[in-house]
């Protein structure tokens, strides 16, 4: 909300300097979130009447004026404006004085004419304006009055980011409060003298929904002026709360709207049909709003209708129908109740987020329906003449709010702020937000004002004296409690664990959106099922709830090459969100990775080569160590619809799939557009699952270490095989591990060799010759009965 | 007895002059080997009287020591050039860059988060964590934000057609952590938000770290404490702090925290407040009996803060450029 500080000045006789007023209602909560100031006080700017205007003789887009300055001498002024009118009023800088654009105004000659002084455009004086040329005063001004204060020059508007519970704070009056509650000043009241009716003339309103509209005012006025302009000062005032001048009756509803907090709607009485009925609206009901839009009204949205339908969104907006134009000469002044629970969240469903939705969803003070209809006429009387009817008033009181009174309980006060505010301080405090406060045994029992909707419980009271005495006055206090040792388990963290394992491995870590373009989501789908789609994404781009980690990690991986970084390796921590065959969302914590460029950086002695899977097979090794969980793992062959078909694996943790890794699918890398890249991905969850290191001594004895070459077929896994030498071996293999492959000339075409070497151990005595010759004759024994394996001498 | 010491002359001559192993032997050999002029010498004394025989034996053998002290220090010395040679040859160039991997980089928003997490870890709180897609209820209707509540307009949601959300902010842990395990409970709730909103200063996705302390006794003065001792340690240095009157359903009291910066300017850090009665009551806490804090902050921005970046969506950006800076 935009604060003017010349209009508060109406309504708080505080003297203060902006800065400091914006740091006090920053510290009472009401946000000040900036500071403008609307041009400066200019001196020698006085009103001047032009009483005669007459060609340059010498220049043909300028004009001779004689101006009024109300000196008794009218000043010859020369003009380059289009607009200057002989009759109106202009501000007039006189000679000795300086723009805030830093002209400095000279008695001169213009092309051979005297000119004692300068008429002014708005934006020549600092200030905003739609309308190009002069700036005009209203015509009822004094020659010679001072325009810097009738034009309010030097004021400041602060910006004041309101939350929601504070619907009382809305209006300039309701700040003017706010700042008197904190020992600012004093606030008028917002007593207005009624205007009497001129005439009898009165328009019917029905209230078909009671609780919805608890109050009704309205009002005839005929025989307004169309044509006549709102006031300068008023326009002005408007423009700096950021609302644009319209028309005499429009622009005062808002400006009653932004005084007072209260919206009010002026209609034009000749558009209505038979009378005002508040009901809600039928189904289908089509209404064409005063913004254009023509939207279908829900049941159960509360409208204003007339005979011929809905003419109004209530408390939000008006209907294009009955509004009023540059013709209308009487209206019907509508100034309601309605209750937040019909307003709220209904303009939200039409877009609309209107400055009379706002105020009335969050409550606009019940008390303040006849000040505000009694303003508005008088204003518009004032500005625009007319004659007034009656008040007339549709009320059903047992609907409008009540404020019940609280118990504020001294020790809950205490409990909860962890100070004990002194008992002066707590009803000084809540009297002057306008509460009424009586004392009880342990405390307070305190009725708020009717405009504090957001006051119902104890709590809400602590707050208005914690907010008011200041926050700055509760100590910092350590506690309670003594600390508790968080559990260290064996099963380390997830992502910090597995984070730091790759970070040690040359991994850069990665943050990628959860959301992802539905095509790519589909890409990098195991289940090939279309992800979880959002109802109202940002854009395409981010449209679907991501099934893999990969999607983004390529994105940000082709992203990094095309920026002509050669190598990259990246990885995430995050959820993936799968769907199952029943549609239901599972979140799969996981850790995934994406690599391209070479196997090393480019360095010195090292050759570069390619990265390939077996690259990053050892980076998902060293995952699964520093889980805990490598030797419960098995990779296999598998096929995913993003990986190379014949590079690809699942990783089993204990037969359970944990991960996939592999080379990128090369009709996706040409699809994509991006070069061959690896990738893995491992749930997070192999690392909660640690099994506790089991104990043996270490022997003593040495070691034996016997080589063996066996040539299988090529389709045989290398996994395998070693599980079979394993299982052959007696119980001193401590090791087994393959130290090379050979495929050529030496086999068979279909054939490798595969080179294997065993570390045998006993616990208990040195082994012999023999011992090492027996093992190597079972496992013999065992690869040939199972691969029918050829030892290779 | 001049033969000798001319023997012996000669013999040390030639010990100088061997320049390698190589000839250092030679003349071991041709002085003390088997038929060397030394062993020779000896020889002969067999045939001299056996009133001479003790005094040239012990001549004889003296100049033989000698000798065999001075090819012994010679071949030390020999050997000691030989290795510095050796040594001097195999000399690298020790400012070559270390062979392997480069070192790896954290995210800096990742960084944050667990300087975060170990500040809280160290004074007791257990780190708690919730599922990112959640309810209306767990959401917002928990946290005492019913339907049409004019503070949703604060959160711009992403749904899913079946209504369920994206959580706007990591508050839902708070409930789920309650209604799990009840109270006394101390915990902070890290994840990722969603937030239908993007442009120069959000991110439609971002990082909140959440915290909740109930217990009976538990006061604002206890959250003022808490806080300023966490911005000390997250920022490592002394901090002035100023709590704002402010407004969030599930808090009341509320405030937000704004630091202030170097400039003199106030920045704010984060929101708290006192939880709400009936936040406590849904989750099946009595609130006469136990009063607690909440508070949540937003990773990116105290990331920005510390490191002083200024553009919010370079963290989604993913540019090594960026991103190596934190390493």
């Amino acid at each position: 909300m935009k604060l003017p500080l010349s209009w508060l000045a109406d309504w708080n006789d505080a003297a203060l300097e902006p800065e400091a007023l914006a740091e006090r209602l920053t510290m009472l909560g009401l946000e000040v979130e900036a500071v403008a100031s609307v041009g400066s006080r200019i001196e020698r700017l006085v009103a001047g009447r032009v009483l005669e205007r007459q060609p340059h003789p010498n220049a043909d887009r300028l004009s001779l004026c004689r101006v009024d300055v109300g000196t008794g001498e009218p000043l010859g002024i020369v003009c380059g404006a289009r607009n200057v009118r002989t009759g109106a009023l202009y501000p007039v800088a006189l000679p000795g004085t300086t723009l805030p654009g830093g002209l400095a105004i000279r008695a001169t000659r213009i092309r051979g004419e005297a000119s004692a002084g300068m008429l002014c455009s708005a934006r020549e004086l600092g200030l905003d304006d739609d309308v190009d040329g002069l700036l005009e005063l209203d015509a009822e001004i004094a020659p010679g009055a001072d325009a810097s204060a009738l034009l309010a020059l030097g004021d400041a508007v602060l910006d004041v980011n309101l939350t929601p519970n504070r619907a009382d704070c809305f209006s300039v009056l309701g700040i003017a409060r706010e700042l008197a509650a904190a020992g600012l000043g004093t606030a008028r009241e917002p007593h207005v003298a009624p205007v009497p009716p001129a005439s009898a003339a009165t328009f019917p309103v029905t209230v078909d929904a009671p609780a919805d509209c608890p109050r009704f005012l309205g009002r005839v006025i005929r025989g307004i002026d169309p044509q006549a302009p709102t006031p300068r000062w008023l326009q002005e005032r408007l423009r700096r709360a950021g609302v644009r001048p319209i028309s005499a009756a429009v622009d005062v509803t808002n400006y009653v709207l932004l005084e007072f907090g209260q919206p009010l709607h002026a209609y034009d009485l000749t558009r209505l049909r038979g009378g005002i009925v508040v009901r809600r609206a039928q189904p289908g009901e089509q209404l064409a709003l005063l913004d254009g839009q023509t939207i279908t009204a829900d049941a159960g949205v509360l409208v204003i209708a007339d005979a011929s339908g809905a003419i109004g969104l209530a408390g939000i907006m008006g209907g294009a129908g009955t509004a009023v134009s540059a013709e209308t000469r009487d209206l019907f002044l509508e100034c309601a109740w309605f209750a937040p629970a019909a307003v709220a969240g209904r303009g939200r469903r039409f877009g609309l987020h209107t400055d009379a939705s706002q105020r009335f969803e969050r409550g606009v003070d019940p008390g303040i329906q006849l000040s505000a209809i009694e303003r508005a006429t008088r204003l518009i009387l004032d500005i625009a003449g007319g004659e007034a009817g009656p008040v007339v008033t549709a009320e059903n009181a047992a609907a409008l709010p009540v404020r019940a009174p609280i118990r504020l309980r001294r020790e809950r006060l205490a409990r909860l702020l962890g100070v004990a505010v002194p008992d002066a301080d707590v009803t000084r405090i809540l009297r002057a937000l306008r509460m009424t406060v009586d004392a009880a045994a342990d405390g307070w029992t305190v009725t708020p004002p009717t405009a504090r909707f957001d006051l119902e419980r104890e709590e809400d009271l602590v707050e208005e004296v914690a907010r008011v005495y200041g926050y700055d006055r509760v100590p910092d206090l350590a506690g309670p409690g003594a600390l508790r040792p968080a559990a260290a388990g064996e099963a380390p963290a997830p992502h910090s664990a597995l984070a730091a394992t790759l970070l040690a491995r040359g991994w850069q870590e990665a943050i990628t959106y959860s959301f992802v373009p539905a095509d790519l989501d589909a890409f990098f789908s195991v289940t090939e099922r279309a992800g979880l789609a959002l109802a109202n994404p940002i854009s395409g781009d981010l449209a679907v709830m991501r099934q893999s980690l990969w999607p983004g990690l390529v994105q940000a991986v082709a992203a990094n090459l095309n920026r002509q970084q050669p190598r990259v390796r990246l990885f995430e921590v995050g959820t993936q969100f799968v769907l199952d065959a029943g549609g239901a969302c599972h979140e799969e914590r996981c850790v995934a990775g994406v690599a391209a460029g070479a196997r090393w950086p480019e360095q010195w002695g090292a050759v570069t080569q390619p990265l390939d899977f077996f690259d990053v097979k050892a980076e998902v090794e060293a995952l699964l160590a520093r889980a805990g969980a490598l030797g419960r793992t098995a990779f296999i062959p598998a096929l995913h619809p993003a990986l190379h078909p014949g590079r690809a694996a699942r990783v089993l943790v204990d037969g359970a799939n944990a991960g996939w890794l592999g080379e990128l699918h090369p009709a996706l890398a040409a699809q994509l557009e991006v070069p061959p890249l690896l990738l893995f991905e491992l749930s997070a969850n192999v690392a909660t699952t640690v099994a506790m290191p089991a104990y043996r001594a270490p022997s003593v004895y040495p070691a034996v270490r016997r080589d063996l070459a066996v040539v299988v077929g090529r389709e045989v896994a290398v996994a395998v095989l070693l599980e079979t030498v394993r299982a052959a071996a007696p119980a001193t293999l401590r090791e087994a591990f393959v130290f090379d492959i050979y495929t050529g000339p030496q086999v068979g075409t279909d054939e490798k060799s595969v080179a294997i070497g065993l570390i045998l151990q006993d616990p208990s005595r040195t082994l012999t010759d023999q011992d090492g010759s027996a093992a190597l004759d079972a496992i013999r024994e065992a690869l040939d009965r199972r691969f029918q394996a050829r030892i290779r001498q | 007895m001049d033969a000798l010491e001319g023997l012996v002359r000669r013999a040390r001559a030639a010990v100088v002059d061997a320049a390698d192993g190589a000839a250092l032997e030679a003349v071991r050999v041709h002085y003390l080997g088997k038929k060397g002029e030394v062993t020779t010498l000896l020889k002969g004394l067999g045939a001299m009287s056996a009133a001479e025989r003790p005094a040239a034996g012990q001549a004889i053998n003296q100049a033989r020591d000698e000798i065999a002290a001075a090819i012994e220090a010679r071949r030390v010395a020999i050997g000691r050039a030989e290795l510095e040679r050796a040594l001097a040859a195999e000399r690298i160039d020790v400012t070559l860059p270390g062979r392997g991997e480069r070192p790896g980089g954290q995210h800096p928003v990742s960084r944050s988060l667990e300087r975060i997490e170990a500040i809280f870890r160290g004074a007791g709180f257990e780190v708690h964590e919730g599922p990112e897609i959640e309810d209306d209820f767990h959401n917002f209707t928990a946290l005492n934000i019913p339907a049409d509540h004019p503070a949703r307009a604060m959160h711009d949601t992403f749904y899913f057609p079946d209504g369920r959300l994206l959580r706007t902010h990591t508050s839902p842990v708070q409930i789920r952590a309650m209604m799990r395990q009840g109270v006394p409970i101390r915990l902070i709730a890290p994840g990722r938000v969603y937030r239908c909103d993007s442009d120069m200063t959000h991110t439609p996705m971002f990082h909140q770290v959440e915290g909740l302390v109930v217990d009976r006794g538990v006061s604002f003065a206890h959250l003022k404490a808490v806080l300023h001792e966490f911005v000390e340690r997250f920022f490592e240095r002394r901090a002035t702090l100023r709590f704002r009157p402010s407004y969030f359903p599930f808090t009341e009291p509320s405030a937000e925290v704004d630091v202030l910066a170097e400039s003199g300017r106030w920045l704010e850090i984060l929101g708290c407040g006192m939880v709400h009665p009936e936040v406590l009551r849904t989750a099946g806490v009595d609130p006469e009996e136990y009063t607690g804090y909440a508070f949540g902050m937003g990773v990116e921005r105290l990331t920005m803060l510390r490191y002083g970046v200024d553009d919010l969506r370079l963290f989604f950006e993913n540019d090594l450029q960026f991103l190596r800076q934190f390493s």
